[in-house]
């Protein structure tokens, strides 16, 4: 519950700081006249689409961080009257998660390259980057699914203990955001086809759609830090 | 990079050409507030003939024998989830929100369109999937709207395999709906405001919006989490929230879940959809105060400030819906502090909407009365969530008629009168025609009176220690003979109120077509959605060119001027004048 509080607290000092730098303080009744002569978003200088990709990861981060804190508080139960309750059996991590993590960290890394080349107008770079970056997060989905198969055949079921069932929703939902990411990356890759040249729109979503990598990048390498860990 | 103003470019504002596209698949934000609105109107006359149904069986119990307990549980809970997520929510930040956020901002559209018409019908499938519940077997879910495990999961419960489970499904599709649009009113609000438009002359409706979208944006995937952890329970096994018990005579499977989690995370959800609700609902009503009494909001800076501090403060008070749930003693007192504390910037937003009024050229219209109607009746509920606010006093209230009637006066009837006072406001605006005025006086105070009669009572009930959730009271000791009566007098009223509502929506069909033709600003506002080139605003809200702000959005009653409003977008150095000037500007 400390996590939830925690976290809601950054998130809501992060919007109150920054409703606070933007003038909070304007004596609006006084002030006639245009501000200048530009619009916001050329004042703020970020393309909407960054915007709402920001404002998405802000979603997924409270809902992560939710699941992070259930998992603390499934995990070290209150006793009652004196009694414990804890039920939980840690299970061990499949190797294959530490490869995953590779693989995963690899996608990244492409995806970066293909930034960096879409950003200097290189298109082979951007399109190889870009295809090795996806290619890599199939590989990391089709890693977890062989890391769900290895835990059923050793006997590890959700139902067994709350340890495995918070394993499966974990991995399963960190995989559900990255297979929506493909997604968007699948319709990306479709748009940069089509020209040989690199336009604004398609340099925007190569962009978008590194730091969504990155960051779940940074989900899994908290999920499995976590699960290490426990 | 130049970057150009997204405001003005023309791009993504791909004019509609067929029926279809210009009002089923549409992507203008008219169209989609439009369609958001009639939806959940329609469901909320669902959830309104359900309560009706709730209200015969406690009035006249042994009356209605096809009101079975299963059913009445069941009508309870589908009211409740009904009435606060697909009504309010979806009215305040699907409806209003994407009607008023680009026109009040300045903006052609929200900054993705086709987002936002993906959000409807989204919302539109969440919807269908809940409504479905009433034809699979079993019926609805019967849990309470709080859905609480283990027994929203367990044999006995009514509808606890498909009902419950499309029920998390349904709620799931609308967070994902919710999110989509979401996205949308924060990044417009962010970035499609026109020139001049700064954060602080942004009128407190589109404040109040925007803050609620944030709140339901960070708190609505605690709603997902339980509903993703409580279907693996139901449908898996697993043991997130299902502790070992007996059920229906039979272990169950499940081992060393913690209910008390699930409770945690729903409220962590259910304490800021509250304001979800009534952060939109003070916005507005700012702006209908403001301008029917044609005076400046009172404490313009005030009013904004106090959307943040609630908004912030709403996630650190949840657990006082759970204080008598076995929880740590110690949260008590934390939690109970925090929600005197948000009484705090609540009471400044009284007092000021009170200031405003103070000698203010008040017009009785039908919006204002609607407006008047909320200050006081959120005033009340307001003064008894001070009671329940202290675990001492709540303890013995816990579970009681005062809990519902707190709750109903101040997040049902209060959001309820704001939602009638704006849909008369801006009525005008979106059909082009005057709501009936004097079928409008007589919802209002039909409406107004007969909720106080339905909830006002409830009160005494609660005091009583009449037990809320309860199928009939039968004979029970300390019930006296007058409770008896005074339900079957509530069941009346509660029938008299639905009844108004059904004038309400004979009055916005019947206006359609016979209403009197609006100006494009009949009530003299000052805010940028009345400046529109053309009534109903055509798609792309402002013709070639885009409005320039220049002031605040409560410029009334200016000396010196001919008119007593400015509008936002009036150049200062075209503002009729009187001949004999005086005082400042």
């Amino acid at each position: 519950m400390n996590l939830i509080v925690a976290s809601a607290g950054v998130l809501i000092g992060l919007l109150v700081w920054w409703l606070a730098v933007s003038r909070l303080t304007t004596k609006s009744w006084e002030a006639q006249g245009t501000t200048d002569g530009r619009g916001t978003a050329e004042m703020l200088g970020v393309a909407p689409e960054r915007v709402g990709l920001w404002v998405l990861l802000a979603v997924i981060t409270s809902f992560f961080a939710l699941f992070i804190t259930a998992y603390a508080m499934r995990m070290t139960p209150h006793p009652v009257r004196g009694i414990s309750l804890a039920d939980w059996q840690p299970l061990p991590e499949p190797w294959i998660l530490w490869v995953n993590t590779v693989l995963l960290l690899l996608g990244s890394t492409f995806m970066q390259v293909a930034r960096v080349g879409a950003s200097r107008g290189k298109a082979t770079l951007a399109r190889v980057g870009l295809l090795a970056g996806g290619a890599f997060a199939f590989a990391f989905l089709a890693g977890q699914w062989l890391a769900w198969r290895q835990l059923q055949a050793e006997g590890y079921y959700a139902a067994a203990n709350p340890a495995n069932a918070f394993f499966y929703v974990l991995t399963g939902l960190h995989g559900l955001h990255l297979l929506g990411g493909l997604c968007v990356w699948g319709w990306t890759l479709a748009r940069m086809s089509r020209d040989d040249a690199i336009r604004d729109g398609v340099r925007l979503s190569v962009e978008l759609c590194t730091v969504y990598w990155h960051y779940l990048l940074v989900v899994w390498l908290v999920l499995f830090g976590l699960l290490l860990i426990t | 990079m130049a970057y150009v103003a997204i405001a003005d470019q023309h791009a993504h504002l791909h004019d509609p050409q067929t029926f279809l596209t210009k009002y089923v698949w549409s992507q203008d934000h008219k169209v989609i507030a439009i369609q958001y609105m009639v939806t959940a109107v329609a469901v909320g006359l669902l959830a309104l003939a359900l309560s009706v149904l709730m209200r015969l069986q406690l009035g006249f119990p042994d009356t209605f024998s096809f009101i079975t307990p299963s059913n009445y549980y069941q009508f309870v809970t589908m009211h409740g989830m009904i009435m606060v997520i697909y009504l309010l929510t979806a009215l305040f930040l699907g409806g209003f929100g994407n009607y008023l956020i680009p026109l009040m901002c300045g903006a052609r559209d929200m900054v993705f369109p086709y987002l936002n018409m993906v959000s409807y019908w989204v919302y539109l499938l969440a919807v269908l999937v809940l409504v479905a519940s009433f034809f699979v077997p079993g019926g609805p879910t019967g849990a309470g709207w709080t859905l609480y495990p283990p027994q929203a999961i367990l044999d006995g419960t009514p509808g606890a395999n498909w009902g419950i489970t499309l029920m998390l499904v349904s709620l799931g599709i609308f967070i994902v709906a919710f999110t989509m649009g979401g996205l949308n009113y924060v990044t417009t609000v962010l970035q499609a405001r026109c020139r001049g438009m700064t954060l602080m002359r942004m009128p407190l409706s589109v404040w109040g919006i925007f803050m609620a979208t944030i709140l339901g944006l960070l708190a609505f995937p605690a709603l997902l989490v339980s509903a993703v952890m409580m279907t693996l329970d139901n449908h898996l096994g697993t043991s997130f929230f299902m502790p070992a018990l007996v059920s229906m005579g039979e272990q169950s499977g499940h081992k060393g879940g913690s209910p008390l989690l699930f409770q945690h995370l729903f409220w962590f959800f259910g304490h800021p959809e509250v304001y979800i609700v009534a952060l939109p609902a003070f916005g507005i009503v700012s702006d209908l105060i403001s301008t029917h009494a044609r005076r400046h909001i009172f404490g313009y800076r005030m009013m904004v400030w106090a959307i943040v501090a609630i908004g912030a403060l709403s996630f650190v008070v949840w657990a006082h819906h759970m204080y008598v749930s076995g929880m740590n003693p110690y949260f008590g007192f934390f939690f109970a502090t925090t929600t005197l504390i948000i009484a705090v910037p609540t009471a400044i937003k009284v007092y000021n909407w009170v200031l405003t009024l103070w000698r203010g050229d008040i017009h009785l219209t039908v919006p204002m009365l609607f407006a008047i109607g909320f200050v006081f009746t959120f005033l009340n509920g307001g003064l008894t969530g001070l009671f329940l606010g202290n675990v001492t006093v709540d303890v013995p209230l816990s579970d009681t008629y005062f809990v519902v009637a707190h709750f109903h006066m101040v997040m049902g009837v209060s959001p309820i009168l704001v939602v009638c006072g704006a849909i008369y406001h801006w009525y005008p605006k979106m059909t082009g025609r005057m709501a009936d005025e004097t079928l409008g006086r007589i919802h209002f105070w039909g409406t107004f009176l007969g909720t106080y009669a339905i909830y006002l009572p409830m009160h005494y009930l609660g005091i009583l220690g009449v037990p809320r959730r309860y199928y009939a009271l039968g004979d029970t000791y300390f019930i006296p003979e007058s409770v008896h009566t005074m339900n079957a007098g509530i069941t009346i009223a509660a029938i008299v109120v639905a009844v108004f509502q059904l004038l309400f929506l004979f009055n916005l069909v019947w206006s359609l077509k016979h209403g009197k033709a609006a100006s494009a600003n009949p009530w003299r506002a000052t805010t940028l959605e009345w400046q529109t080139p053309d009534t109903p605003p055509k798609h792309g809200n402002w013709g070639p060119e885009l409005p320039v702000v220049y002031r605040w959005a409560y410029e009334y009653g200016v000396p010196g001027l001919k008119e007593d409003f400015v509008p936002q977008n009036q150049p200062p150095d075209s503002l009729p004048r009187t001949s004999d000037r005086h005082g400042h500007l």
